[in-house]
Parts: structure tokens; sequence; C-alpha cells
């Protein structure tokens, strides 16, 4: 890593290395120009959404919020608050997100570490067994089969199973597996623990930045979920946020009068739809600043490569 | 030591298979219940592609009632609607890929060169940000922005100009899927270029500074060459997934409609309204399993292409 040179002693600047070209200054000028150009064209829609949702309908009609609240008020929040079916659905979702992260850790995880041993000569066939299903696997009907066959349809099961295991995620743990020195392990068993508990006590304790990430990847995964609900969730008490914004920003047309359905998506003012949309996203943006600093780590020493 | 070991792994390699599984039964008892899911919610439907080939009523076995051969391959080769769709996912797979990947390649590089890492790690955090937001957020803020009262309808109002209904002209179609696919996928597409770019020796730079490359010459025979591996593998799985659905499904699905079907339909958008919306099961499994094999073609191919030109590939 190079000696940073600190604005504090811009004073007298020693250069720590040669002289910087005058393209290199021209070259760095444009290059934060553009960063905060993408930084900025990537918050935009989130403070065009937060905006909207402290604004009056009226005014989001007339087209007058860009990125400053209009006739503020708190009153679309109170709504969406007050209705009984979105606390309904952000408990699922919280729910369905919780379950399935801990089972997706756990069966991840009890994957990747065998995996991760060379010496265990079956991995020859494992390997290539769960790789392939990244490749090639069954599309969309005839999973939608197996799951109304397994008779789960409309429970929790179907909402969480069909992704239960992201292969990508288990090679990623499983190369964070293999680093973990082995030494640390025998060391484990010396002192009298089976497998298992040096698994558990010892290799999953040192694995934290992987374990993390993962959490996140899972966790954010069930979160945004909506097109699974979609398929296999039918009681409205079930559903997950996500589908229930799904129906609200896309309507249902599921009416038998398309015109009917079409002014019933009118009635679900901007507001009320910008508001939910903020309330599903807020957790995702206040947990994933605190996990970022692990996916170097997790990411890294994955590589790419299977 | 080292000598007892080599001899214990060559005795290992000479123990029979029965008594290596007994010897590690607990690492082995690990995978039962992994395996098991595998072969239920991966290799069951694989399998139950079958139905592709045979006919699938409701209440039928998963794998159909009788053989039906080439029928459904030659119903849907025959039916506009699946060409069109067809196109339609090559076209806006194509163009994505042209976009994002020089964009990513580039943005990565550029993050590399800021000194300041607060600054650095800000450009990181907002950036990745949006990969982790639903699709339903990302298609409803893309609904918002492009409504005929959203904000860029009101620049347009603004400089004199008609307001546009994006979201209903066939035209804008691409543009939107691209656009929105560049906002969120930009920042996170650099994370495995920025940990190749990590992993470089700084004695190669260093050797190369005193040598007198300036920054642009450190880049391009330094910085590019050192992360070609990860470049190349990461484009294999890009074509790959050229006639792919990969997360354009769930993009599209909540983004198109009737009106824009000319431009928006994709082979995974076709599937699900032949199969889940009309129950025509095998119909629709045929339209998918063409598209899987496609897919694994594609990818097999770029695979062997990179193999012989760059001796890296994913296999």
């Amino acid at each position: 890593m190079s000696v940073a040179v600190s604005s504090k002693n811009k004073g007298n600047y020693v250069p720590s290395k040669i002289k910087e070209s005058t393209s290199y200054k021209v070259f760095k000028v444009f290059n934060a120009i553009l960063l905060t150009i993408i930084c900025i064209a990537t918050l935009y829609p989130f403070l065009y959404l937060v905006a909207q949702s402290f604004s009056s309908e009226s005014a989001i009609i007339k087209g007058q919020v860009s990125i400053f609240p209009v006739d503020f008020n708190i009153v679309t929040y109170k709504s969406v608050f007050a209705k009984g079916d979105f606390q309904r659905y952000y408990l699922n979702t919280v729910i369905y997100a919780v379950i399935g992260t801990i089972g997706s850790l756990f069966t991840s995880s009890i994957l990747a570490y065998p995996l991760s041993k060379p010496h265990l000569r079956l991995n020859k066939f494992f390997g290539p067994f769960i790789i392939f299903t990244m490749y090639f696997g069954g599309g969309m009907i005839p999973n939608y089969v197996l799951i109304n066959k397994l008779g789960i349809r409309n429970t929790m099961a179907a909402f969480i199973l069909p992704g239960l295991i992201g292969t990508y995620y288990v090679l990623l743990m499983r190369s964070f597996f293999a680093n973990v020195p082995t030494e640390l392990e025998e060391a484990g068993e010396i002192d009298g623990l089976s497998k298992f508990g040096v698994f558990f006590k010892i290799v999953l304790p040192l694995s934290k930045p992987i374990m993390a990430t993962m959490t996140l990847f899972y966790m954010s995964g069930y979160w945004s979920n909506w097109f699974t609900a979609f398929l296999y969730l039918d009681d409205r008490e079930k559903w997950p946020v996500a589908y229930y914004l799904r129906q609200i920003i896309i309507g249902t047309s599921t009416s038998a009068n398309p015109g009917a359905a079409n002014a019933e998506t009118m009635q679900i003012a901007a507001n009320i739809k910008s508001c939910c949309m903020v309330l599903m996203a807020v957790p995702i943006i206040c947990v994933y600043p605190f996990i970022q600093k692990y996916f170097v780590q997790g990411m890294m020493l994955g590589g790419v490569k299977e | 030591m080292k000598k007892e070991q080599t001899l214990k792994s060559k005795k290992a390699k000479q123990e029979p298979l029965l008594r290596h599984i007994k010897r590690n039964w607990h690492l082995y008892a690990f995978l039962v219940i992994p395996i098991v899911y595998y072969v239920i919610f991966r290799y069951i439907p694989m399998f139950g592609n079958i139905i592709a080939f045979r006919k699938y009523r409701a209440g039928s076995s998963i794998f159909g009632d009788e053989w039906s051969g080439l029928k459904y391959f030659k119903q849907f080769m025959a039916d506009q609607s699946f060409w069109r769709a067809f196109k339609n996912t090559l076209f806006l797979n194509v163009s994505y890929l042209l976009i994002r990947f020089p964009a990513t390649l580039i943005f990565a590089l550029l993050l590399n060169e800021i000194r300041c890492l607060p600054w650095k790690k800000f450009v990181q955090t907002v950036s990745y940000l949006p990969h982790f937001i639903s699709m339903v957020i990302v298609a409803g803020m893309v609904k918002e922005l492009l409504s005929t009262n959203g904000p860029i309808n009101s620049l347009l109002a603004a400089m004199g100009k008609d307001t546009i209904p994006f979201i209903s002209i066939p035209e804008w179609f691409p543009t939107i899927f691209v656009g929105s696919g560049i906002w969120q996928g930009l920042g996170w597409g650099t994370i495995l270029y920025l940990a190749a770019i990590a992993g470089i020796s700084p004695s190669l730079y260093e050797a190369a500074t005193v040598d007198g490359a300036n920054r642009f010459k450190r880049v391009w025979h330094i910085t590019l060459p050192c992360i070609l591996p990860t470049i190349t593998t990461l484009l294999i799985l890009d074509i790959g997934g050229l006639v792919g659905s990969g997360g354009a499904f769930e993009k599209v699905f909540l983004l198109y409609n009737p009106m824009t079907y000319e431009t928006s339909d994709i082979v995974s958008t076709y599937v699900y309204r032949m199969g889940v919306g009309s129950g025509n099961y095998s119909y629709a499994t045929a339209v998918g399993l063409f598209e899987g094999i496609i897919n694994l073609a594609l990818l097999m191919t770029a695979n062997i292409i990179s193999r012989k030109t760059t001796e890296s590939g994913l296999w």
C-alpha cells in the first residue's frame, strides 16, 4: 500500500513518489466528477421515493415533487401503519426471512464444509454433482409441478425450500472453509472435540466474514422474493410484503373486467406506493453497510472460479 | 513427520472405499441433508423436463402420462410468438451485455484509482446498494420515475416538449431494461474485479514505476493482464446466459404489458404465460428445456474458446 498523502500537509507537499503529470491531474478531476455523478444517479431514485412518500397526493399528480417533499406530511405513513394487512405482510416477511436464512446458512455450511476437505474421496462425485445444477436445471414448469406434487403449496415451505441452498454461495463458503488452518481443527480434535464439535466450535466461529456475507445474501434474497409467493401462496394471510408491493405496483390483472382493474390500480396513490417501498427497503439499507466490510474478505477468497 | 504424512495419504488412497467412508463418516454425515435436498429440489425437476416429451395433465405423475415425442417442440417452433420472445431475449441480453461489460470494467478501474479511502468506501457502498434492493422496488421506481407526472416527464415538459408514456411504448422498453440494469448492477459488477485487482502483487507496480511506466501504462500493462482470467470467466458466464432469463425474468415480468410485448416478451415470460398461466405444462416445459440446452451449449462453446485462447476457463 502506498503512503497516503493526507490533505493536511498540503502546505509543504512532499511528493512521495514521482511527480504527478498534468494529464493524471486532469484524469483525477474527471474521475471525481464522474464518480460523483454515478453516486447521485444511484441515490436519486431512493430520494425521490422518500420525497413522494412524505408529499401530498395532489403535489405528486401535478408533478411538483422532485427531490424534496412538497406539502410535507406523515399521513400516508400513518394510514399504511393503521392498515392491519400491511402489518401482517410485513410480519410474514420477517418470519420468512429469519427462518429461511437460518435454514439456508445451516444447510449451506454443512454442505460446504465436507466439500472443502480434499481428502474426502467422494467429493470427486459430490462437487460436480452440485456444480452441474448451476449450469442446467429444471425450468420454471417442472419446479412448479414439483411443489404442487409435494403438497406444500400455500405453506411457508413452498416459499423457503425452492431457494434454500444457493450453489454459488456454497462454493464461496467452500473456498473460505478450505483456508481455515487445519492445525486448529486438529488441535480441537486432540482436545476431545468430535468432528461435529470442531465444525461448530472452531470452524464456524473463525468464518465470521463469510457467514456475515452469506447472512446478508440469503436474507436479502428472502426479503426481496415476491415471485415464489406469486406462484405458490394463494392465501393473502401468507403473503410477504414484496408480493403485496407487486400487487399494488402492477395492479391485479385477474379481475374479470380490465377497466375496473385499471380504475382500482389508479386508486392506489403514488404516495402509498412509495411509502410501502420505503418501508420495505429500509431494513436492507440499514443492515447492509455494516456487513459490507466483510464482502471483500468473503468474496476475495472465493474468487470467481468454481 | 512429513514422510509419515505422505505415507498416510498413500495408504488412504489404497484404502477400500467402505473403510474410507467409515473412517470419515462424520464428514459424510454432514452431506446427507444437503444431498437429499439437491436430489429433490434440483435433480427431480431436472428430470421433470421429460414432460416436454410426454403428455402432462393436471393430476398426473410428475413425469407425465404418455409419450408424445417431439410434438410440443414442433408446435412451438411453428409459433410466431415463440420466435418473437426468442429474438427479444437475445436482443435484450446482448445489448445489456455490450453496455454493462465494459462499463463495469471501467468503473472498477476508476474506483481503483481513488486514493482517498473514505471516499472510495462511500462510492462502493452507494453503488453496491441497488443490488440488494428487491426487483419489485426497482420496478416500482422505474414506473414512478417514468410516469407521466414523474420527474423525467416534468423535465421534458419544462423544456417545452411533449410528455412520453415510456412504459407503454415498445420502442422504449430495451432502453428501460438496459438502463435499470446498469443502475442496479454497475457497482456490484465491480466487486470481483476489485477483489482480483487487490490480489495483484504490489512489487509488479513498483518495478514498473522504476522502469518509468506512468499510471495509464501500469493499468494497461499490469492491472488488465493480471485480471484477464477474471474477465474471461465472467464473460463466459455472461455468454452462457445470453439466451437465458437469469435476472431478466423478474424485471421483464414486472415491467412489461401487452402493449409492449412486441419488444419486451422474453422466453421465460412466454413460458410462464403458456405454462402457469394457461396450463399447457408440456408445451411450456419444451420451450424452457430448449432455452436451457441452448444456454448450456453456449456456455460450453465459450469455455472451449476461452481455454484455447487464454488458457483459463470455468472447468
